[in-house]
């Protein structure tokens, strides 16, 4: 909300500076965003008489300038204007000066060989208008040295942003009353003298919409005439930001800036019947003064004729009826509309006006007839014309609200003493009235205060925030207590784990493209998708990590970078029970490009394979404390993987603790992404949850005295038989002896059959109590082929 | 015999010896089972008790000076050997080492773990709640019934249906539906930091549709706005590491706090970014508004199945990325959400950049 300072100070007497007004307005809740003070940009500039004009030795365009600045001695400056001329009064910008428009800093300098002492400035320059033919001719009795923002008259204006819950304070004299009881002034009364009028109202007014419209109030005025409004309201309405159009627009503008009321007034002769505050019917439409068509329902309360909708209530009067430079009798309307309703009816229609915003927020109803009386006498004044009675419809809507509040209160919910007189003065200058049992009542423009908690702010805010002191929480004994969650521990831990392991975090959109989001759809799992999403390229919420990872990966090769190595840890959206979401923990990993590039020692780059993205997998598992060494690695990572280089890992054959492998060309090609691309993704969601040990003390645990055995054995079986499935057929010969056993050759070729593969196993046998012996080798030697027989593994000679 | 003479001679030929083969053919040749020096050691037996007497020790002298001799020319030679083995092995260690990748922790994950740590310490437990919440949770438990303007103002995203329970769904657009979820499930008092994802309709160079932030809720007997200045001050005293952290509380208007205070910061320009500290109004410095707060509002605490008469207290929302920008001095906001490496490589954080209280919370570059 604009306004300028000339305006504030019509209604409150004070002497305080725009510095001190600001510091106010923003100590009591009304926050200041800008200050346009002309006076500040005019610095250096002052009246100035040219008090002779002689051509310029080396220009034929420039004249050499004799000014009186109301210094002792005369100044020369060199101008160029060509209506620049002995005698004239104009305005010199002097050195050290910065020109309004464009911002040039001024300096004694030399024009042609001629030193010149400031400018003699156009209108265009000083910011004032459009003119730039001369330099501005001010009356001959303008007073040279004053200072032009003195003589100009410069208003500086305030831009403060109102919070909803102070529509009271949507009016200019709703700030002063604020700024006269936080002690800035004193508050004038309001200048309202009832007009009486001199012939009943001609126009039948009524509500039929008791809750949407209870007060209605109109009287007609006559024989006015709609020209130009006078210069002193035209500048009012410009610094306030609103175009003037016509004395009664202005009039109508002027109340609801100046008071925080609309009004509307319409032109008679396009009424015909009663006038009647009703519900739209379904159908009906209105077309408004912004030239738009809106359709009405029956939720929505409009003002009508006997031929139709003239007036979207409270947020825009119809075209139609609108007031002309041809009109001269009009219909004031002045009624209290219902907030709720205001604020339904303006979002169905996607309507906004400096109305609606007033009347959503609650205009003081107190003020029908006040806010007619002053519209009238202003129109009287302006316009012209004779004034009717006044024509009342409905009644005085809101009952005063009272609140039983105790002034201990400010102190035990503000943390600042403040005395009770004190309080009950704050109150007062802010129009509440306290009784001798502090029951507080609310004037009828503070619809926001409801509890006694809204009084303590109101004392709070004016005795000034800055009163409170620091006082420390209490706090526990000794050292502080542990606070984390456990899952809160596992996300930090596998974050730090994967930066460890040099991947670098990404934060992505928790928002994709649906088609991004159905690559990655879990089945019998419909995406959530926005209803009013910002782009269509963030409508559906992502139920898997990976894209918006792949999309990342995708800018990154794009901008050429070798590899990228990112993960993200954060929540996928499906569908939980009851309608509601279920949003799961999980982390993904994507490798792409280079896993090391090429070098003098390892020759070509080497490029990510699924086994890369395998040890991520049971890396980080094992970090979020999964029993990594014990899980199945199984099929069915989702088509979006390489079917024959992708699995799952997995607690069981059900539940599904990860995802890991090559991306699926197809995948690739949607996401724009040259591969190889290997990918991980950790449901952690699936984790067991886990108790926390009752205590930090590990199990007990001594190394073995005696020194491990290795053994190896090569195995011929079949191509298809998985290792895994050997090295678990093995490892079960002896649960006890062998605490290892690794495949560290895989061999197809010569020497070995056709459909088979040679698998070669190293074993590691830890001895308990005593040393094995030859014996003892050879017998778990033995359990161990014919567990790998079994498979069909045949011990290679 | 004339011993000096043979050993001398014997001395000769080692120190002659050319390479360990020759070095061993001389020790076989001289001290072997049938070497020369060996041989004399054997006519000891043959002599009579004085003779032996007087010869033997010098023999066993013989014989230790050309062992000591073959010992001193093989280590001689081998040295030698070694020395240019090594020679041979000289490698070009200014060739590059094998590259190991070093991965980073985003800022906002960064800042989080800080503003746990921080909050551990004033005793704040964390808390969290769904992103994707009904409108009670998000809207009418904190005050904001169905035709409140200030609904207006958040710029809400809905979703597509609603819930078995015909409640609207909508991503939070504030983290403080978790003070209601936090109230009803664990009561009073409570004193709670939840921080997360948020998301409001809005883009641009200083907003992102989607963004993170902090909120904080203290609910006991007898907590007033003095408990909340002061928890922030400390707060953003220990984030920043600064003591001179100045804060200016404005009145301001929120739904779900009553009285509702909006906090400024003092700061100053210095290489072109904001630092904060000292006082706004001090010379060459400005306000900056931070976050919003305020004591809860009766309304919000009965939502959350607290009674108001009973218990007070306040709650306040602060964005993380901002924190992180001012801290860390990012300037752009939607780089966060880029996933470019190589911003991360500049602005992320090592794995092992843990937040501690007694390494500080913050960590320089």
């Amino acid at each position: 909300m604009k306004f300028a300072l000339s305006w504030l100070k019509d209604y409150l007497e004070t002497d305080a500076d725009v510095a001190a007004i600001a510091a106010r307005l923003n100590a009591i809740g009304l926050e200041v965003e800008g200050i346009d003070d002309p006076a500040a940009r005019l610095v250096g500039f002052c009246v100035a008489r040219i008090i002779s004009a002689g051509p310029h030795p080396g220009a034929d365009k420039l004249q050499v300038l004799s000014i009186d600045a109301g210094g002792p001695d005369p100044l020369q400056v060199v101008c160029g204007a060509p209506n620049a001329r002995a005698g004239l009064v104009g305005v010199l910008g002097l050195p050290g000066a910065v020109v309004p428009a464009g911002g040039m800093a001024l300096k004694v300098a030399a024009v042609r060989g001629i030193e010149s002492h400031g400018m003699m400035c156009s209108a265009r320059e000083m910011g004032l208008g459009d003119s730039h033919e001369g330099i501005i001719e001010l009356p001959a009795d303008a007073p040279v040295g004053t200072a032009f923002a003195d003589y100009h008259g410069a208003d500086p204006v305030f831009d403060i942003s109102i919070t909803p819950n102070r529509p009271d304070c949507m009016g200019v004299y709703g700030i002063a009353r604020d700024l006269a009881a936080a002690g800035l002034g004193r508050l004038k009364p309001i200048a309202a003298r009832a007009v009486a009028g001199t012939f009943a109202c001609p126009v039948p007014i009524r509500t039929d919409d008791a809750k949407g419209c209870p007060a209605f109030y109109g009287r007609v005025i006559r024989g006015l005439r709609n020209g130009a409004s006078p210069e002193w309201l035209q500048t009012r309405l410009k610094s306030a930001g609103q175009r003037p159009i016509s004395a009664l627009v202005d009039i109508t503008n002027y109340l609801m800036l100046g008071y925080g009321r609309p009004a509307h007034a319409y032109d008679l002769a396009k009424l015909s019947g009663a006038v009647v505050a009703r519900r739209a019917r379904d159908g009906e439409s209105c077309t408004a003064l912004n030239g738009k068509t809106y359709a009405l329902d029956s939720s929505m309360t409009v003002i009508a004729d006997d031929a139709g909708v003239h007036d979207i209530a409270g947020i825009m009067g119809g075209e139609h009826s609108g007031c002309s430079a041809e009109t001269t009798d009009v219909l004031l309307e002045i009624a209290y509309f219902d907030p709720q309703c205001i604020a339904a009816t303006g979002r169905k229609l996607t309507l906004t006006s400096d109305a609606r915003a007033r009347f959503e927020r609650g205009v003081d109803p107190g003020f029908l007839d006040t806010g007619l009386d002053l519209l009238t006498a202003l129109i009287l004044e302006i316009c012209g014309g004779v004034a009717s009675e006044i024509a009342r419809a409905g009644a005085f809507p809101v009952a005063p609200h009272r609140v039983a509040y105790d002034p201990a209160l400010a102190e035990r919910l503000g943390g600042v003493a403040i005395a009770p007189d004190e309080q009950q003065r704050i109150l007062a200058a802010l129009g509440f009235t306290v009784d001798d049992a502090w029951a507080v009542t609310a004037p009828s423009w503070r619809p926001d205060i409801v509890g006694p908690a809204d009084i303590v702010e109101e004392v709070v805010r004016i005795h000034g925030l800055d009163r409170i002191a620091s006082v420390a929480l209490p706090r526990v004994d000794g050292v502080a207590r542990p606070t984390a969650t456990p899952l809160q521990k596992l996300e930090r831990r596998l974050r730090r784990a994967a930066a460890a392991r040099g991947a670098n975090e990404a934060v992505t959109w928790s928002f994709l493209p649906p088609a991004d989001a159905e690559v990655f759809a879990v089945a019998d799992n419909a995406l959530w998708l926005l209803a009013n999403p910002i782009s269509e390229d963030m409508k559906a919420m992502r139920p898997s990590l990976l894209p918006g990872l792949l999309r990342a990966a995708a800018r990154g090769q794009a901008r050429g970078s070798g590899a990228s190595r990112l993960f993200e840890i954060g929540r996928r959206y499906l569908r939980g029970p009851g309608g509601r979401s279920n949003e799961a923990l999980s982390l993904a990993l994507v490798l792409t490009g280079e896993k090391g590039p090429r070098g003098w020692a390892s020759g070509k780059a080497a490029l990510f394979d699924a086994y890369d993205a395998k040890a991520e997998a049971l890396a980080l598992l094992a970090e979020a404390g999964a029993p990594a060494e014990n899980l199945l690695v199984m099929g069915e990572a989702g088509a979006q993987f390489h079917p024959g280089q992708s699995a799952t890992l997995r607690l069981g054959p059900k539940v599904v603790l990860a995802r890991f492998g090559m991306l699926h060309p197809a995948t690739l090609r949607h996401f724009d992404l040259d591969g190889p691309v290997a990918a991980v993704e950790l449901f952690l969601d699936a984790l067991p949850a886990r108790k926390p040990a009752a205590s930090f003390a590990r199990a007990s645990y001594a190394p073995p005295a005696l020194q491990a055995v290795t053994r190896d054995f090569a195995f011929l079986v079949s191509a298809a038989l998985p290792a895994g499935d050997l090295l678990r057929a093995v490892r079960m010969a002896d649960k006890g002896l062998i605490v290892g056993a690794r495949v560290f050759d895989d061999f197809r070729g010569p020497g070995v059959p056709e459909g088979q593969k040679s698998l070669a196993l190293e074993v590691t046998l830890q001895p308990g109590d005593k040393s094995f012996a030859e014996a003892d080798l050879k017998a778990i030697a033995e359990r161990i082929v014919a567990s790998a027989g079994k498979l069909g593994g045949v011990l290679r000679g | 015999m004339d011993y000096e003479g043979i050993g001398t001679e014997a001395r000769e030929r080692i120190t002659a010896a050319q390479d360990l083969p020759a070095v061993e053919a001389l020790r076989i040749a001289l001290l072997g089972k049938a070497g020369s020096i060996s041989a004399l050691l054997k006519t000891l037996g043959g002599m009579s008790p004085e003779a032996r007497a007087s010869e033997g020790p010098r023999i066993h002298a013989l014989r230790e000076g050309v062992t000591a001799a073959l010992t001193a020319r093989k280590d001689a030679l081998e040295g030698a050997a070694l020395e240019q083995r090594l020679a041979a092995e000289r490698i070009d260690l200014t060739l590059p080492a094998p590259l190991t990748p070093r991965g980073t922790v985003h800022p906002v994950s960064q800042v989080m773990d800080e503003l746990a740590e921080i909050f551990a310490d004033l005793g704040f437990a964390v808390a969290s709640g769904p992103e994707i919440e009904d409108d009670w949770h998000n809207f009418t438990a904190l005050n904001m019934p169905e035709s409140h303007p200030a609904r207006a103002m958040h710029d809400t995203f809905y979703l597509e249906g609603e819930t078995d329970d015909h409640r609207a769904l909508l991503l939070r657009t504030h983290t403080s539906p978790v003070q209601i979820r936090s109230m009803l499930a664990d009561g009073a008092p409570l004193r709670i930091i939840a921080p997360g994802r948020v998301y409001r309709s809005d883009s641009d160079a200083t907003h992102t549709p989607m963004f993170h932030q902090i909120e904080g809720l203290v609910i006991d007997k007898g907590i007033h706005l003095g408990h909340l200045k002061w928890t922030l001050e400390t707060f953003l005293k220990a984030f920043f590491e600064r003591d001179d952290i100045v804060l200016r509380l404005r009145p301001s208007y929120f739904p779900f706090t009553e009285p509702s205070v909006e906090i400024d910061t003092g700061y100053s320009w210095q290489d072109g970014r904001r630092v904060v500290g000292g006082s706004g109004d001090a010379p060459g410095h400005s306000w900056m508004e931070l976050l919003g707060s305020g004591m809860i509002n009766a309304r919000v605490l009965a939502a959350g199945g607290l009674d108001p008469d009973q218990w007070q207290g306040f709650a306040f929302g602060v964005g993380v990325d901002r924190l992180a920008m001012l801290k860390y001095g990012m300037s752009d906001l939607r780089a966060f959400f880029d996933g470019d490496a190589r911003w991360a490589a500049h602005y992320g954080f090592a794995a092992l950049d843990v937040p501690t209280l007694s390494a500080g919370v913050g960590a320089r570059p």
